[in-house]
C-alpha cells in the first residue's frame, strides 16, 4: 500500500469539497429557481465534465496552468511555482471536473422543494437567508450530502486529468489512482492489488450511500 | 429540524482536520527518472538515504514526457533522461544548471515471457521466424514518439528488417517500464525492452531474454544524460554527485548499464 498516496488523495478530495460544495450549493439553488434564457446552455456547460474525455479537460488545464500561458505565469509569480504539477493545481482541476457531480444532486434537491413551502416561509416573515437556512437547507440536505459523497469518491478515482496536469510526483501529485498505475508498471502487484481493492470498496460504499440518500429524498417527497 | 444538520457539521469538522494534516516535514529531492531506471534508482535512492539522511522522491516515466513537463514548469530538481537530446534541449531552453553529465549507456534486449512461441536470440532470428508464420499476435515496445527505448527498439527492428512485419502487431507502452509490463505479463508474446528492467529480480523470473548488439540501434545509442534543474536544492545536488561515485556506478553496472567512456560488454 502506498499510504502517502492514499493520504494525498483524501486531502485532495477534502480540499475539493471545501472549495466546491459552497459554490455548488449557491449555483444549484439559483439554477433550481431561475428561468432565465439560455439556462439549458448554462446547465450544459456545467455538465460538460461528465461527457468530456478527461484528456481533453487535462489538455486545456495543462495549457492554461503551465508556465507558457499568461494565466500560468501570473500564478507562478503569485505562488512561486507553476500551478500545473502542484497540489494546488490538482485542487483547481478537481474542482472543475467535479462540478456536475456536486451541482446536479443539489439542484435536484432544491427543485424538489415545492414553491408553496418557500411562500409559506415568506408569509411567516422569514427573511431570505433565514428561510434558506431554516427551511430549504434542511429539506435539501440529502442532496447536498449525496453531492459531497459523490465528489469525494470521484476525486479519489480520477485518473486522466490528474495524470496530465499533475504528473506523478510522490507526496505532491501522486494520488491513489496514479499510484496503482505506477505500481503496476513497477511489477508491484501486491500493492496495486491492495489499493485497487480499497478503491473498489470505497466506490461501492459511496454509491450505496448515495442511492440511500436519494431514496430518502424521494420518500420525503411522497410523505408531503 | 436540527437533527439533519449534524452530519453536515461533522463533515465540515472533518474537512478542517484533513487540511491541517496536509502540512508535511522536510521536502525530499524531487527526481524525474527514465523508466528504465525504476529498479536501479530505487536501490540507489535507498542507499543514498541510509548514507546521508536525505530523502529522494522518485517519479518514473518516459524521458520525453518529463522533458515536456519540465518545459511546462514541473517542479523537478534532477532529471535522469534515457537519452541526451531531451537534456540538451532543456539546457538550450535555459531550464538547467549546466549541460549535465552522461551517467550510463542503456542496453536493449528481446524478451519473451514463459510459454511464448518464439526463441530469443541476439540477432532476432527466432522473432523473425515467428512473425513470418503468424505466431506473434502482440509485441511490446515503448512508444517511439516520446520514449528513447521505443526509438531504439524501432531502430533495432528496422535493422533486422522486421519493422514492417511487426508494426501492425505492436503494443506501445507509455514508457519503457509499461512496455516491460506488456512484454512480460503474458498478454503479448514478447517485446524489445531495457536490459536494466529485464535483469531485475521481479521481471527476470517471468521469462528469457537476449541482448541486442548496440550497433543495431547506432542511430539511437541510449546515451543517458542527467542534469540538475535550476530549482535544484541541496539534497538534489548531493544525489547528483552521489550518482557519479564508484559505488553508485557499480550498482548501475549490476543492473546491466554500460558506463560512458567504457566499451560495452
Amino acid at each position: 500500500m502506498d499510504w502517502p498516496a492514499i493520504v494525498l488523495s483524501a486531502e485532495l478530495a477534502l480540499a475539493t469539497l471545501l472549495v466546491l460544495l459552497p459554490l455548488a450549493v449557491g449555483v444549484a439553488r439559483w439554477l433550481a429557481v431561475t428561468s432565465i434564457r439560455g439556462k439549458a446552455w448554462i446547465e450544459g456547460l456545467l455538465a460538460l465534465p461528465l461527457v468530456l474525455p478527461p484528456t481533453v479537460l487535462g489538455y486545456y488545464l495543462l495549457v492554461a496552468m503551465g508556465s507558457q500561458s499568461t494565466f500560468g505565469r501570473w500564478f507562478e509569480a503569485l505562488l512561486g511555482h507553476t500551478l500545473a504539477f502542484s497540489f494546488t493545481g490538482l485542487v483547481v482541476a478537481s474542482v472543475i471536473f467535479n462540478i456536475p457531480f456536486a451541482v446536479q444532486p443539489i439542484q435536484r434537491a432544491f427543485e424538489g422543494i415545492a414553491p408553496d413551502i418557500r411562500e409559506a416561509a415568506q408569509c411567516c416573515g422569514l427573511r431570505f437567508w433565514q428561510a434558506f437556512r431554516k427551511v430549504e437547507l434542511p429539506l435539501a440536505w440529502p442532496g447536498i450530502l449525496s453531492a459531497a459523497v459523490m465528489t469525494f469518491a470521484h476525486t479519489l478515482g480520477e485518473f486522466g486529468v490528474v495524470l496530465m496536469v499533475g504528473g506523478n510526483i510522490p507526496g505532491e501529485t501522486r494520488t491513489v489512482a496514479i499510484s496503482i498505475y505506477d505500481r503496476t508498471q513497477g511489477f508491484d502487484h501486491a500493492s496495486a492489488g491492495a489499493m485497487s481493492l480499497l478503491l473498489l470498496v470505497i466506490s461501492l460504499v459511496t454509491i450505496a450511500i448515495s442511492y440511500g440518500l436519494v431514496d430518502r429524498l424521494l420518500r420525503h417527497r411522497r410523505l408531503r | 429540524m436540527n437533527r439533519p444538520f449534524r452530519p453536515v457539521s461533522r463533515l465540515v469538522a472533518l474537512l478542517f482536520l484533513g487540511l491541517l494534516a496536509g502540512v508535511a516535514g522536510a521536502a525530499p529531492a524531487k527526481v524525474a527518472a527514465a523508466a528504465d531506471l525504476r529498479f536501479a534508482l530505487a536501490e540507489l535512492a535507498e542507499q543514498f538515504r541510509d548514507d546521508t539522511g536525505h530523502a529522494v522522491s522518485l517519479s518514473f516515466g518516459s524521458s520525453g514526457t518529463f522533458a515536456h513537463q519540465i518545459e511546462h514548469g514541473a517542479p523537478f530538481e534532477l532529471f535522469l533522461s534515457a537519452d541526451e537530446a531531451f537534456v540538451l534541449r532543456l539546457a538550450d531552453a535555459g531550464r538547467t544548471v549546466d549541460r549535465g553529465v552522461l551517467y550510463a549507456i542503456g542496453r536493449l534486449v528481446v524478451f519473451a515471457p514463459h510459454g511464448s512461441p518464439f526463441e530469443v536470440d541476439e540477432e532476432l532470428r527466432g522473432l523473425g521466424a515467428a512473425l513470418a508464420d503468424g505466431r506473434i499476435e502482440r509485441f511490446a515496445i515503448a512508444n517511439p514518439e516520446h520514449a528513447p527505448y521505443g526509438r531504439a527498439a524501432r531502430a533495432a527492428l528496422e535493422h533486422a528488417g522486421l519493422w514492417q512485419a511487426v508494426e501492425p502487431r505492436l503494443a506501445l507502452g507509455e514508457n519503457a517500464s509499461q512496455a516491460m509490463q506488456f512484454a512480460s505479463s503474458g498478454a503479448s508474446q514478447g517485446g524489445i525492452v531495457p536490459l536494466s528492467l529485464s535483469k531485475a529480480a521481479p521481471v527476470a523470473a517471468l521469462g528469457r531474454f537476449a541482448l541486442i548488439p548496440t550497433d543495431w540501434h547506432a542511430g539511437e545509442p541510449l546515451r543517458q544524460r542527467m542534469v540538475l534543474l535550476r530549482t535544484a536544492g541541496e539534497a538534489a545536488r548531493a544525489f547528483y554527485a552521489y550518482l557519479q561515485t564508484p559505488t553508485a556506478r557499480e550498482v548501475l553496472v549490476r543492473y546491466g548499464f554500460a558506463l560512458p567512456g567504457e566499451a560495452p560488454p
